[in-house]
């Protein structure tokens, strides 16, 4: 078998956890490369990583994969609890914890159920049947006539056997085969049901649910002081005074690195405040100017690389459009900033975080502090929703300095709201140039260019470390380099290569390589701005042609399962070919196949246009999804349409202030999102597929609602905006 | 000092600074978890408290200034066994994502209950405008606000 091949070049930080873990593939005799296993077994390869059986017959359940808000980790259990064939209560789940589970690297990319959930499907069936041949030896009988239900092995002749009863035997330290059967689908009993969430009940009730609630005996508290622009240097500070203060415990200075820790947590806060009064500081970088940023990005140096060709001759008289796009800054805006617990204790580190990575955080806390992986432990333990990398892995790196000032007492270390506001990286301002050429209702010409920083600048890369604070340290550590990512997973080229079948298309990424603002993975990386471009230029190219948006698309789309989530959108809709706006009201479609390999989505947004504010409104919203075998549609349904809202905040509202001098996005007034009077109503079709994969939809909605609701401004007015976001001075300035 | 406060109908003592913001005291003397910093800013409603039955930002009360007054969090409302029918419609209409909001959006929805037992959905949209949601669970918020009110939420 072909071991998976990953050159440096292609190394990315959403797949830095399986490179990472290549080095616990065991070894195997003769030299040969270890049999292909589906899914995260691939990485982690025994089924005792994922699996055991108590002797109370309950069920305990390893994943490398964590909960974010997404819902995961409920899917996850009902998946092993389908096929161990054991009620949902009896399973317990263990997430995100280098001492104890698997290393699936980076909870990223709608890739969870893919990765996580295949290892569990394969693994549970394989444990299913050797508990089956186990329990046969036992009761006498074959194993072919023996039944389970509810944990426990029936004979024909009534006798049985509970899971509980065989683990003496068990024996689950051995390397997963894959070669039991899954149940099939139809006989599916806990998959594919709204199982409600697991964590939902104690996080309604004041149950501790997040890393913010955990209180170790001793704790103390812990803050961070930033310096006032990217780079600059810490000159001076007055430490005495601060020291003086009530309850502080420590101030922690390395290089630029400055934090406090104090006995209680308003201490702390006030100690933090007393630092920055009087800190000094000098140099940094000058952010681009504002006015001129998407010129001034596209001017820096830049990797490009034609990632999509398909030739073909041009029509002679053909009709040319060309157009560009622009993405802002978007920030992940977390409801709450970002928390840590550390404690550092006999030489050994632990830290608490909420971490979309505990193995490629740990390894990287590691580089940055000296240490060693062995005697550092990361656990997973919820944060609000992050929505890609926010500064999390950050926090956790801080709380690890704090920690070794006040050796023996775990510190929790809460980022203030500017903190995470200004210094956590954000989605890329990004620039797509479009050229499409129409003859006879086609499409016969596409070139489709997208300049963007990186999209990957998580923990885990191995030329750099990618954690903020110990790039302040005296011995001041350095990020790793912008990377090209493979398609079709992309990075800001993910979704960049249009579905719609073209006879003759290019695509080229070009890689942004400097990083005049701190960017990473922000939901979707690429795709909604690349989404947002394609599906507002397929219009354009629709308005050109004199024919229908829904019709258009279809006439490019052969694949039945393209067409069915478009079809069922329009026909929720009741959407009519033709349609017209009237200047205030209006309905426009997007649609995309995220990644071009996961969920198929269609969104169809209903527009209200204040024309003299330059208010646009989005009463209402409809989307179709097919994401495969639906395994929790509920949790399906709340993903999809948490994304479309999501998005639509980013698409009306949302962009990071800055001036030459430094980020002006410090808390919610100056970093709006869209708030309760003015969500639409929203309208999910969901199309099971039972028989087929199950595929990553958890960022699917996000693409084909920026462009729903561009396209139907633009069908609401005969007006076109094509920089997001649609502020009131664009909608203004658009109907001028 | 010791300062005394009654919070979910219990008389509590602590060892604060009157200027504390309620919120600390509520999370780290009392070890009470609903009410949860999100901005220390009062913009985003993540640390609303009733105090007195009336919703207010906990992130910027100082506990000095409610001495005497009773103090309810989202424990005081119900428990996991016997929740409080605004809790029970959050959990039954699955009104969360990450969930970090919902304490905030829950007692401002208690409030809002307590004015106006049979909000129409505008009332509800109205009442919660100054809490965030950052996961896009609006919606299911929404909904589980009106369940709650027709099965007479009020405390």
């Amino acid at each position: 078998m072909d071991a998976p091949r990953l050159t440096r070049r292609d190394f990315t930080a959403a797949l830095g956890g399986i490179v990472l873990s290549f080095s616990l593939v065991p070894k195997v005799v003769f030299g040969q490369d270890p049999a292909r296993l589906p899914g995260s077994l691939q990485t982690n390869r025994t089924l005792d990583a994922w699996l055991r059986i108590n002797a109370d017959g309950s069920v305990t359940v390893f994943t490398g994969k964590v909960e974010l808000g997404q819902g995961i980790v409920t899917a996850l259990a009902q998946i092993a609890a389908e096929e161990l064939e054991v009620p949902l209560s009896r399973v317990t789940m263990i997430s995100g914890d280098t001492g104890r589970t698997p290393n699936e690297g980076q909870t990223a990319g709608s890739q969870s159920i893919e990765q996580s959930g295949t290892a569990l499907r394969m693994a549970g069936a394989e444990v299913r049947a050797l508990l089956i041949d186990l329990a046969a030896k036992k009761l006498g009988a074959a194993a072919d006539t023996l039944k389970v239900t509810d944990g426990v092995i029936n004979a024909p002749d009534g006798r049985k056997v509970g899971y509980g009863e065989l683990t003496a035997e068990a024996d689950l330290k051995r390397e997963a085969t894959a070669k039991a059967r899954p149940k099939p689908a139809a006989q599916h009993k806990i998959v594919g049901k709204s199982a409600p969430r697991i964590d939902i009940p104690a996080k309604m009730t004041g149950g501790a649910a997040f890393v913010q609630d955990l209180r170790l005996p001793g704790m103390v508290h812990g803050r961070v002081v930033r310096p006032p622009r990217y780079g600059a240097r810490l000159d001076s500070f007055d430490e005495a005074r601060v020291k003086a203060m009530p309850g502080v415990i420590a101030v922690v200075r390395d290089g630029s690195f400055l934090g406090v820790v104090a006995r209680r947590e308003e201490q702390a806060i006030n100690a933090r405040l007393v630092l920055i009064e009087f800190a000094k500081w000098s140099g940094g970088s000058e952010l681009p100017d504002p006015a001129k940023m998407y010129e001034q990005l596209m001017s820096l140096r830049s990797e490009d690389r034609v990632i999509g060709e398909k030739d073909a001759p041009v029509p002679v008289g053909a009709k040319v459009l060309e157009a560009t796009y622009h993405r802002p800054y978007q920030a992940h805006a977390a409801i709450a900033p970002s928390c840590a617990v550390a404690e550092l204790k006999d030489g050994k580190l632990t830290v608490w975080t909420h971490s979309q990575g505990v193995f490629p955080l740990r390894a990287t806390i590691a580089r940055a502090l000296g240490l060693q992986p062995r005697d550092i432990r990361c656990i997973h333990a919820e944060g609000p929703g992050c929505y890609g990398h926010n500064g999390a892995d950050d926090a956790a790196f801080d709380a690890a300095m704090l920690a070794r000032a006040v050796n023996g007492r775990p510190v929790r270390l809460q980022w203030m709201r500017d903190d995470e506001f200004k210094w956590e990286p954000y989605g890329p301002a990004m620039t797509m140039k479009v050229k499409g050429a129409v003859a006879g209702g086609r499409v016969v010409g596409w070139t489709f260019d997208v300049w963007s920083q990186s999209h990957n600048m998580r923990p885990g890369d191995p030329d750099g470390i990618n954690l903020m604070g110990s790039w302040y340290l005296a011995d001041a550590k350095r990020p790793g380099p912008a990377r090209h990512a493979a398609q079709p997973n992309g990075a800001g080229d993910r979704n960049a290569i249009t579905l719609y079948d073209f006879p003759r298309q290019r695509t080229t990424h070009h890689l942004i390589m400097e990083n005049p603002v701190r960017t990473s993975a922000l939901r979707t990386l690429g795709a909604y701005a690349n989404v947002f471009a394609i599906e507002s230029f397929m219009d354009e190219l629709a308005a050109a042609a004199g024919i229908d948006p829904v019709a258009f698309r279809l006439a490019h789309i052969k694949d039945e399962r393209e067409r069915a989530v478009i079809e069922a959108v329009a026909k929720a809709a009741a959407w009519k070919p033709g349609e017209k706006g009237d200047g205030r009201r209006g309905r426009g479609i997007g649609y995309a196949r995220y990644k071009t390999v996961a969920t198929y989505i269609a969104v169809i947004a209903e527009v209200e246009v204040n024309r003299t504010a330059g208010i646009v409104k989005v009463p209402r919203i409809w989307t179709s999804a097919d994401a495969g075998q639906i395994i929790n549609p509920d949790g399906l349904t709340n993903q999809i349409e948490g994304g479309v809202i999501q998005s639509m905040s980013w698409t009306l509202h949302e962009h990071v202030r800055f001036d030459r001098n430094g980020i002006l996005s410090e808390d919610w007034m100056n970093y709006p999102i869209l708030t309760m009077p003015d969500v639409p109503k929203v309208e999910t079709v969901l199309i099971n597929r039972p028989n087929e994969r199950a595929l990553g939809a958890g960022e699917a909605a996000q693409g084909p609602t920026a462009a729903a609701i561009a396209n139907a401004f633009a069908a609401a007015t005969g007006r076109r905006i094509r920089e997001l976001p649609l502020t009131p001075e664009r909608v203004k300035a658009a109907l001028a | 000092m010791a300062i005394s406060l009654k919070v979910n109908g219990a008389t509590r003592s602590v060892d604060a600074e009157p200027d504390t913001p309620l919120l600390y005291v509520l999370r780290n003397d009392l070890e009470l978890n609903g009410a949860k910093y999100g901005c220390g800013l009062t913009q985003c409603g993540a640390c609303t408290v009733l105090v007195n039955g009336a919703a207010r930002r906990s992130c910027v009360t100082p506990v000095g200034s409610i001495e005497g007054n009773e103090v309810t969090t989202l424990e005081g409302l119900g428990t996991l066994d016997k929740p409080h029918p605004l809790q029970k419609a959050f959990i039954d209409e699955q009104a969360a994502q990450c969930g970090y909001c919902a304490s905030g959006m829950i007692m401002a929805a208690a409030d809002l209950l307590n004015r106006n037992p049979q909000p129409q959905e505008a009332d509800v949209r109205a009442a919660l405008a100054d809490n965030l949601c950052r996961c896009g669970t609006h919606n299911r918020i929404i909904r589980a606000v009106l369940r709650a009110a027709r099965q007479n939420g009020r405390i």
